[in-house]
């Protein structure tokens, strides 16, 4: 691991996410409050699955402006939704206006972006000479990149800009990227976040891994037996945190990321890689475990990754710490899990809310973690969030109020 | 200002099999021939999974590991910072063939490298290393948001990154879309300004300037065709050891302006 030095804490001066539990903050605090779930048997089209899923409601009557038109696409749409809640716009345009269009960033992680565009275009090629359909935009809906630009262009902004695309921890490398950013002095402030909807690739790529669960997915569960494909848009807009920041405010304190360097589809047994990635992000900030008042796990519901996290949160923290998952709620968003559950910590953070995972009938006790079931009405300091992808990214982001940093 | 000492350079492409045949091209020793990148078996890769490497692991693994080869760096703690306008073309035309027949039956393997993030994965499995390995794709400005993310992480205490840009072509007919005519990749072993001068170093920032062209017209048109190649300007000064200013191709308006001092 290379030496990294701490870098400022950053605001989260504004944030928003919108799921299967409902547009925007309030929705989303009212479902975790109620311990409600929205997920649904799966009848997404042409995905025959016998699994549940979380799709994000009324994306069919999205429209995206008229000059941005050639970027219309599910995924897009889903950002236009999540784009329009929570004041967020006009936070960003205030942003703008005080730091100037060129130095505000946009980092956006997604894993298929709109590559839903693309399998249905395959399904209408031309039957002589195999091309897709004419009005087929490669660049502005399948791309990875086309969720960024089309927020960048969206919001007019004009600072440095990528999609990060490493999986299911796409959209929590944002953070510390945009943190370096902002340390580094290329920009004052980043617009944050994660896009990822529904698609053919991912439903029907994790049924064949076998790991897409039968019912509503249990994380922590004994008997769990994988995971509910979802489909989520979070943003938040990180600028630097004051001197003296107001005590309510949510800082995004530090990150930690590290690679497995093990398989590309199934995590270190031993979940190596999740805990450097937490072991680092303690690091960052000068932490340490006792600090922690609640860790939102990845825990997706697979065998396999659950109790590889939890062998990791084990080895650090003991089996103290509050933790809990809340995808029985959200279902896995991918690349946009990231960003909505440090939505959701932002959410505990203010509120004093552990939302206790949902769905578990038979807990793991032998994971041998401090798994709430039921809701936990707390003040909280700081809060973790774990992310991990295929092929070994693993990401931690640490959160807190600023009345604790 | 963002600043690295440039420690190793990679390079795959058409017609170019090497950093040291690109450099004599650009020094004007050597002639360019076009011809089909060749991609060379990942032979750091475990035999299971070099079978299953498609084109881009193949380029990406290349690239990198020309770049960190000449200089004793451990991989096993280097961050890497990989960067695609696209991805696996291959690959993704595979996998929407299948998911357009009415009962689609995937590979989990085919699934499982369609991430964005598959050459990285295999980088880190390949050579063991647990350092934070990140994933970008900013189409055309995919280079140099690589080397933005590269030259920040050094700026925040990183001692060196490695940077690995790569595009392939795609097959029909996802081919209409895009313009890249074949594999090319690049690759930067960078590390910490703050230490030994021996070593070219660039510092970068944002600016307006048009992005600097290169002398010879087949290599200009691999610039303007194939995103990763935008990082070329940089290594025909770096060749020609020719310090300065210039600017890389970046966003609509924004590029960046590099300044390359060479040691002295």
């Amino acid at each position: 691991m290379s030496a990294q030095r701490a870098l400022p804490s950053l605001r989260i001066s504004s944030y928003t996410a919108s799921s299967c539990l409902g547009r925007g903050r309030s929705a989303t605090l009212e479902a975790l409050e109620g311990a409600r779930g929205g997920l649904k048997r799966c009848d997404f089209p042409h995905a025959a699955i016998d699994t549940y899923i979380g799709e994000v409601r009324g994306l069919e009557e999205v429209r995206l402006p008229e000059a941005l038109s050639s970027y219309d696409c599910r995924n897009n749409r889903l950002a236009e939704l999540a784009l329009s809640q929570d004041g967020f716009e006009s936070a960003v345009q205030s942003a703008a206006r005080r730091y100037g269009a060129q130095r505000i960033g946009v980092l956006i992680g997604t894993s298929t972006s709109g590559i839903l565009q693309t399998e249905l275009a395959y399904r209408h090629r031309d039957p002589l000479t195999g091309a897709l359909p004419a009005a087929f935009n490669y660049d502005h809906s399948h791309n990875s990149f086309s969720v960024t630009d089309y927020v960048r262009r969206r919001l007019e902004l004009q600072g440095p800009a990528t999609s990060i695309c490493t999986a299911c921890s796409s959209s929590a490398k944002v953070f510390a990227a945009a943190q370096r950013l902002i340390a580094a002095e290329l920009i004052e402030a980043a617009v944050v976040g994660g896009v990822d909807s529904l698609c053919l690739t991912t439903l029907h790529g994790f049924h064949s891994l076998q790991l897409t669960a039968r019912g509503p997915c249990r994380p922590f569960d004994r008997a769990r037996d994988g995971l509910s494909l979802a489909e989520a848009g979070a943003f938040a807009l990180l600028e630097r945190a004051a001197d003296r920041p107001d005590a309510a405010e949510v800082l995004l304190l530090g990150t930690g990321e590290s690679s497995d360097a093990y398989h590309m589809s199934s995590p270190h047994p031993e979940g190596a890689g999740a805990l450097s990635a937490m072991r680092a992000a303690l690091a960052a900030t000068g932490l340490d475990a006792t600090d922690i008042d609640y860790i939102n796990l990845h825990d997706t519901g697979t065998p396999s990754n659950d109790s590889a996290e939890a062998h990791a949160v084990r080895g650090l923290f003991g089996g103290a710490t509050a933790c809990s998952s809340t995808k029985g709620a959200t279902g896995h968003a991918l690349g946009a899990a990231g960003a909505l559950e440090a939505v959701i910590c932002a959410l505990a953070l203010e509120h004093g809310l552990i939302p206790g995972g949902l769905n578990v009938r038979e807990p793991d006790t032998q994971l041998g973690i401090h798994y709430l079931t039921t809701n936990r009405r707390t003040p909280l300091r700081r809060v973790l969030s774990n992310s991990f992808g295929f092929g070994g990214a693993n990401c931690a982001l640490l959160l807190g109020r600023a009345a604790h940093a | 200002m963002l600043e690295a000492r440039i420690r190793g350079v990679g390079v795959l492409g058409p017609g170019l099999s090497d950093w040291p045949q690109l450099a004599a091209i650009f020094r004007g020793e050597r002639g360019y021939e076009s011809a089909r990148t060749l991609l060379p078996a990942p032979s750091v890769l475990p035999a299971a999974e070099r079978r299953r490497a498609g084109r881009v692991v193949k380029l990406a693994l290349a690239v990198g590991a020309e770049a960190v080869a000449s200089a004793r760096t451990d991989t096993r703690t280097l961050p890497s910072v990989f960067s695609s306008s696209g991805g696996d073309g291959d690959n993704c035309h595979e996998l929407c063939s299948s998911l357009a027949t009415e009962r689609p039956l995937l590979s989990p393997t085919r699934f499982h490298n369609s991430v964005h993030n598959a050459a990285s994965g295999y980088w880190s499995i390949a050579y063991g290393c647990t350092a934070p390995i990140t994933a970008l794709c900013a189409r055309e400005a995919s280079f140099g948001a690589g080397l933005i993310e590269a030259l920040a992480q050094l700026a925040c205490g990183a001692e060196a990154v490695l940077l690995v840009a790569y595009d392939a072509d795609d097959p029909p007919p996802l081919q209409a879309g895009r313009t890249i005519p074949d594999a090319f990749g690049l690759a930067l072993l960078l590390a910490s300004a703050q230490r030994r001068a021996d070593e070219p170093r660039l510092q970068l920032e944002l600016d307006a300037g048009a992005p600097s062209r290169l002398e010879a017209a087949p290599l200009e048109t691999l610039r303007q065709t194939i995103p990763a190649a935008r990082g070329l300007p940089l290594l025909e000064r770096l060749a020609r050891g020719e310090r300065g200013e210039l600017w890389l191709d970046y966003l609509d308006h924004v590029t960046l302006a590099v300044r390359l001092e060479l040691s002295a």
